[in-house]
């Protein structure tokens, strides 16, 4: 899917990206098409110079019409014709939500997290916050084996006792100790001392202006941040 | 023996039955997991011994076969010709079987088996109930086989469907009738398999792979590994077929390593298969050529989802990836692969010998055939069922199963494995199939079936289901591994009494993102448990959360005991049974639990003769 580059152009595809006819290249992965053009949606296992993992589930959208739609992760998701997606929705929203929140009390000490957090509107975590350093993105993982070409990292164990780590957890030959790890990590910083430093959600520095898109549907703007162009719903004819 | 064309196959199919008499008495002992727990192969030589001993060796053959399902009853012998049916053996019993029924051919009546409902003993087999109203299209050939060997195998007519695919059929042929049988994936997903083989052959690529999997690891489940133990030739033709149906030469079959008998029995079907030619170059001299290879699963549950079990087969963690790319255009090495679950892979011969008329004239509009259901939980008869599609759940567990223990009340049954859904009492007249199990909230799964009595908590059902998934999750997306993390974790909560009812919204929130945006089927069914009792069981939840009670007095946290001191005689049993001296008393005298010394172990309850003990 990342492999456009080398892959001779085909030709162009219809879809329906909320609500609007686009085209769209058939070697783009989904959410390269909706990044093309200009829709900001959520995304953290992923990286462009990384091949996609689809693991934290937030860049998903709704794809399929009628009551035939359902969820997918847009960074795995091929492109065809006649597609239809909405990146929007209610449903995605409140899926997103839901997932950043179980991220968040995974680990409330990330920035990303935490910014996502406010751009997301997400008001509260219903869980035990953990106070964990990691969210086994794997974006580590791919990077020291991809970029690096290194695989001193991967990961260990099962479910909930899965964890990142060097072969049979001893000091590994093959890590050059380039520190691409730690720049890539989204979590594995110190946390931004905001206002309420105290509380699982900082809701500090980033703009929480509504998005409005649960409300809007395929008529919204996606300008980010929002610029709060409108109130509420009844604003809009 | 080496079979080199279709003609001779006939022949020395013919040779062999024409070595064997009919009427040559044979004990069939059955071999199943749940009669090797109850010693039968210590029953089996006991026979060989006894037929020694008398000078019978020649006249009568025993034979050591697959399991038979009526694993309640086991050990279990079928005396053939007569087809007489003995239950619960045990050593001690053989000298009178080979006295009364091989030599006098007289039956020894209390080996038979009793039909209460009838209040009279049956000879045979097919007239004992539980074996009455199934439809055993493949387990029916596990007591007629030995499955070490292949001359058995093709003595009932085995490889007969290879020979008439290598025969004559074009491979489309073969596609199209697997199409037109109906026939759906009986490892969980239901998906037409006739459709699946299409798209593989359709697929572009040189090279592609057929995989048998049979990595089964629902807790109760064993319908895979009795196939795989008493048939395994019976899934070796029907992938032999699916592989020249798909244009494959290449397969695996991948056996969870915890199933060693099965794996025995495969490694040898396939050994002999290959010496005869039915594996290999050439296969029957039709110019096509295809061998296996087994693989063991490494223990892992979520090995069962197809792509982990590709992923595993590579040699790479067995983690699944999405499958928005079907496997059949990129699977096993990203070559187009068709991967069959054993009962599935079991039922092609079936529909290549009968015909997919035949075939699609068994079950309802949607699922077609037969399929094999393990019989478990609260039930007087434990053991395999097969049945057609559309029975309902009435039949299967009452006149089938011949219901409930003790005259308890039927509660649930959990229909799928663990991530199936619990259906309760007010569906019992629902008829199986895939979409009616999927529109109550559950589904086929690979053909679990748990029954649940009156005794039965549905939270603490519910959480240990999740419980069971969280361990098994593979751990790489999030909804999977931290939804199912919180969702024990409330479940745990509300079971020990710390519940709240916004918990209810939250577990409900939880499990549509679970449903929506798991990466695999695993997070995707893995909330049917809480979604399904907390739909159909919503009261029991509020009993735990708002007045701190398990109905059913499961939630040892939840449950006080207490004794009654009206009923109490003093007898000093419970006092002397308390591990933890919380009841004390003078004999003959009502005697007092202290609730704080109470550790709820329930042994005071259990062994009280005269119902003095309350449990609250």
């Amino acid at each position: 899917m990342s492999q456009n580059s080398q892959t001779p152009r085909g030709e162009m595809v219809k879809i329906m990206l909320n609500g609007a006819e686009v085209q769209a290249d058939p070697y783009w992965s989904l959410l390269e098409v909706i990044q093309f053009y200009g829709i900001d949606i959520p995304t953290l296992c992923h990286d462009e110079g990384l091949t996609p993992y689809g693991v934290c589930r937030l860049c998903v959208v709704e794809i399929g019409s009628g009551d035939k739609t359902k969820l997918v992760a847009s960074c795995m998701h091929p492109v065809w014709e006649g597609l239809e997606v909405r990146t929007h929705s209610n449903r995605v929203i409140k899926t997103r939500k839901t997932i950043l929140e179980l991220l968040i009390a995974r680990c409330p000490s990330s920035k990303k997290l935490q910014d996502m957090a406010a751009l997301l509107e997400l008001k509260e975590v219903r869980f035990e916050p953990l106070n964990d350093d990691c969210i086994l993105c794997g974006l580590c993982v791919r990077m020291c084996e991809e970029q690096m070409v290194a695989k001193a990292i991967g990961f260990a164990g099962r479910g909930t006792d899965r964890y990142i780590t060097t072969p049979f957890d001893m000091n590994s030959e093959e890590c050059r100790k380039c520190g691409a790890c730690m720049y890539i990590c989204p979590v594995c910083e110190l946390r931004c001392q905001g206002p309420q430093a105290d509380t699982v959600l900082c809701s500090g520095c980033i703009n929480t202006e509504p998005v409005c898109a649960p409300d809007y549907g395929d008529a919204m703007c996606f300008m980010v941040p929002c610029l709060s162009c409108v109130k509420g719903p009844e604003d809009v004819k | 023996m080496k079979v080199t064309s279709v003609n001779e196959l006939e022949a020395i199919r013919s040779e062999i039955l024409a070595g064997k008499d009919q009427d040559k008495p044979c004990i069939a002992v059955c071999g199943g997991p749940g009669c090797l727990a109850n010693q039968c192969l210590e029953v089996r030589d006991a026979f060989v011994n006894e037929i020694a001993a008398k000078g019978l060796t020649d006249k009568v053959d025993v034979r050591t076969t697959g399991c038979h399902g009526f694993c309640e009853c086991g050990p279990i012998a079928l005396i053939y010709p007569q087809e007489i049916f003995y239950q619960g053996l045990s050593i001690d019993d053989i000298p009178e079987i080979i006295e009364e029924t091989i030599i006098n051919n007289k039956t020894v009546d209390r080996l038979l088996y009793t039909d209460d409902e009838a209040g009279q003993l049956v000879e045979t087999e097919g007239e004992v109930p539980f074996y009455k109203q199934q439809m055993r299209l493949i387990l029916g050939n596990n007591s007629k086989i030995d499955p070490h060997s292949i001359e058995d195998y093709i003595a009932i007519g085995g490889y007969s469907a290879l020979a008439k695919v290598l025969g004559g059929m074009q491979p489309m042929d073969v596609v199209d009738e697997i199409k037109n049988s109906g026939i759906r994936g009986r490892g969980g997903g239901g998906f037409p398999t006739g459709r699946k083989w299409e798209s593989t052959r359709n697929a572009e690529g040189d090279i592609k792979y057929v995989i048998c999997n049979a990595d089964e690891g629902d807790p109760g489940a064993f319908m895979d590994r009795s196939i795989l133990e008493g048939n395994p030739h019976s899934v070796l033709e029907g992938m032999i077929i699916g592989a020249y149906a798909i244009g494959s030469n290449e397969g695996y079959v991948y056996v969870r390593n915890e199933y060693p008998l099965a794996l025995k029995n495969i490694n040898l079907a396939i050994k002999q298969a290959r010496e005869a030619g039915l594996l290999g170059d050439n296969i029957l001299g039709s110019g096509f050529n295809f061998d296996l290879k087994v693989n063991r699963g490494g223990g892992a549950f979520v090995c069962g989802e197809s792509t982990a079990l590709m992923a595993s087969l590579e040699g790479k963690p067995g983690e699944p990836r999405a499958k928005y790319i079907h496997t059949s255009d990129k699977g096993l090495w990203d070559r187009p692969s068709n991967l069959n679950n054993v009962e599935t892979w079991a039922n092609i011969p079936l529909i290549i010998n009968n015909g997919a008329d035949w075939y699609s004239a068994i079950g309802t509009e949607s699922s077609k055939g037969t399929k094999v259901f393990s019989l478990v939980g609260k039930i007087n008869n434990t053991g395999l069922v097969e049945v057609p599609m559309g029975m309902t759940l009435r039949e299967i567990i009452f006149d089938i199963g011949g219901g409930i223990p003790d005259n308890k009340a039927f509660k649930a049954v959990q229909t799928g494995g663990p991530s199936g859904g619990c259906i309760p009492e007010s569906l019992i007249d629902l008829p199986v199939d895939y979409d009616r199990l999927t529109e109550v909230g559950s589904m086929m799964g690979s053909g679990g079936m748990i029954v649940m009595d009156e005794d039965t908590c549905m939270v603490d059902v519910a959480r240990y289901f999740i419980n069971f998934l969280m361990e098994e999750s593979c751990g790489k997306c999030v909804p999977c591994r931290e939804g199912l993390l919180r969702m024990g974790e409330i479940l745990t909560d509300i079971t020990e009494g710390r519940g709240r009812m916004e918990d209810l919204d939250l577990i409900q929130d939880l499990s549509e993102v679970l449903r929506d945006a798991s990466l695999c089927g695993l997070g995707q069914t893995a909330p049917n448990p809480v979604m399904s009792t907390l739909k159909y069981f919503r009261n029991e939840y509020e009993a735990h959360i708002k007045d701190h009670k398990c109905p059913a007095g499961v939630c040892t946290e939840l449950i006080t005991y207490s004794i009654d001191a009206g009923n109490c005689t003093g007898c000093g049993l419970c006092l002397k049974k308390c591990p933890a001296e919380a009841i004390t008393g003078e004999t003959k005298q009502p005697h007092v639990l202290d609730a704080g010394k109470c550790i709820k172990c329930g042994i005071c309850y259990d062994v009280c003769k005269f119902d003095a003990v309350r449990k609250e």
